[in-house]
């Protein structure tokens, strides 16, 4: 297999904290294979800053799989960078072309506060599970999986839902800084499961308070999250979330 | 959850402007439906009757009230949705994200305050003078209906506002922004009240954006009709 490098210019956003206003700073990357994750150049680059005696990009990944949700990454304005239902630790560097010029920003929205240059806090996320994204359930034996009869075409849509990572590509991508995508996802594998049902009615209820408490905006179904997300979660599932809001307004006591 | 809550969450407010905005485009068939009546080449005598009988009975009259009740909330409602969901991010983005979602549905807010404010001119040309009486001079008819209340000849005002080319170039354009305004919050009005899963929305898009199309071009015809006298 052939092995280009390249070396590239990126426009990083650099924030002390959030209480202090940040920048963008560039830096240049030279010999960068493109075999290499996305991940793996900002490693070179923060190698190289330690170095200098800089202070290195902090940035939030983990498993680097692509299926814990913990990177994230505003790149060239598209969350997790210009391919389709990808994460940025799977994004690799053939993506992009020597002598490219690469923006890198935090997802932005008031919900996700920065924490350090490219690193937002998602405890709103956390939050918002805790609110009612799961199922009350009484610890014993195990059950047989086959007692609980579940159509195909249900468990299939449910486990689509379920794919959600949460990373918040959805809100960095919505023009409202939504959570919408997110929460339907949330609450949609639960509603089309029978294990769901007894708390299907609160849970969207809470689980929308919550997010509205958290500070996000509100859905104007305009597909940009679709688009954005990792999982392609579809938005279908928005729909759901309201016929399960407006269900609940008019049959909760 | 209380009824009041229902409505007040982001859900609840986005629930508001789905059902006004449905109601909305309910309204936007009877008016294209009776409007169409200019083309029955008559002089305009059906036209008159038709808006003379939306004028003077109860049900039409009672019906407007709500209308005006729906426009008010969609536009209020609409314009703090806007600022509210603006404010959700101080610092904006260097690069915007674009992908993935159509121009006129990012541009809502823009689209229906040029509506707005095609709706006061639009207000100015036909409703006031129709109902109020007078500020154009509408030249009334001469004939009466049957309770003895003279026919106003809306026809001819429509005729008279018509010969002016701006006030024509003005009325397509806001149907362009009724066109796009719509081929969003058609669509967009199905999913926020829940009725736009898998099995129906290859439907309701169509339909959506047939409507769009639609009702876009039947009322752009109106003033075109007239000022290139189609209409006799």
């Amino acid at each position: 297999m052939s092995h280009n490098s390249m070396n590239l210019k990126l426009n990083v956003w650099r924030q002390k904290n959030a209480a202090t206003a940040g920048a963008f700073k560039t830096y240049e990357v030279n010999d960068i294979s493109d075999e290499m994750s996305f991940l793996e150049m900002l490693d070179v680059l923060n190698e190289k800053l330690i170095v200098t005696g800089d202070e290195p990009i902090a940035f939030d990944h983990d498993c680097r799989e692509g299926i814990c949700g913990m990177c994230s990454l505003y790149i060239d304005g598209k969350p997790h960078g210009p391919w389709q239902a990808n994460t940025t630790c799977q994004l690799h560097m053939r993506a992009f072309k020597d002598g490219d010029t690469i923006t890198i920003e935090p997802w932005r929205a008031n919900a996700f506060p920065i924490v350090k240059d490219l690193t937002v806090d998602r405890g709103a996320f956390d939050r918002i599970i805790q609110a009612g994204g799961y199922v009350s359930v009484n610890t014993g034996n195990a059950v047989d999986g086959n007692s609980l009869p579940i159509k195909k075409d249900d468990a299939d849509a449910s486990f689509a839902a379920a794919m959600c990572i949460g990373c918040g590509a959805c809100v960095a991508a919505c023009k409202n800084s939504s959570a919408m995508l997110f929460l339907s996802a949330k609450v949609s594998h639960l509603a089309l499961l029978p294990q769901g049902d007894p708390e299907r009615k609160s849970r969207v209820t809470n689980m929308v308070a919550q997010m509205d408490k958290e500070g996000f905006g509100a859905c104007t179904n305009t597909g940009a999250c679709e688009a954005a997300c990792p999982k392609e979660i579809s938005i279908a599932n928005i729909a759901r979330l309201n016929k399960e809001y407006l269900r609940s307004g008019l049959t909760a006591e | 959850m209380s009824s009041k809550n229902m409505f007040t969450s982001s859900v609840g407010k986005k629930l508001v402007m789905a059902f006004t905005g449905i109601f909305l485009i309910l309204f936007l068939i009877v008016h294209a439906g009776l409007n169409a009546c200019i083309w029955a080449n008559d002089e305009g005598l059906m036209f008159n009757k038709a808006a003379h009988f939306m004028g003077s009975f109860v049900v039409p009259r009672v019906l407007e009230i709500g209308l005006f009740i729906g426009i008010f909330l969609h536009i209020l409602q609409g314009y703090m949705l806007t600022l509210e969901n603006r404010s959700k991010r101080s610092v904006d983005y260097a690069v915007n994200y674009s992908k993935g979602s159509k121009w006129y549905s990012r541009s809502m807010a823009l689209l229906g305050t040029l509506l707005l404010m095609f709706l006061v001119m639009h207000i100015y040309h036909f409703w006031t003078p129709s109902r109020l009486g007078g500020i154009a001079g509408i030249k009334s008819l001469s004939v009466f209906d049957k309770n003895g209340v003279e026919y106003h000849n809306l026809y001819a005002e429509m005729k008279l506002v018509f010969e002016n080319v701006y006030v024509v170039i003005l009325y397509v354009l806001a149907c362009g922004s009724l066109g796009y305004h719509l081929a969003h919050g058609f669509q967009s009005a199905f999913k926020t009240i829940g009725i736009h899963n898998k099995r129906y929305h290859a439907i309701i898009s169509s339909i959506g954006y047939g409507f769009s199309i639609f009702i876009s071009l039947a009322f752009a015809m109106m003033p075109i009709s007239f000022y290139f006298n189609l209409v006799k």
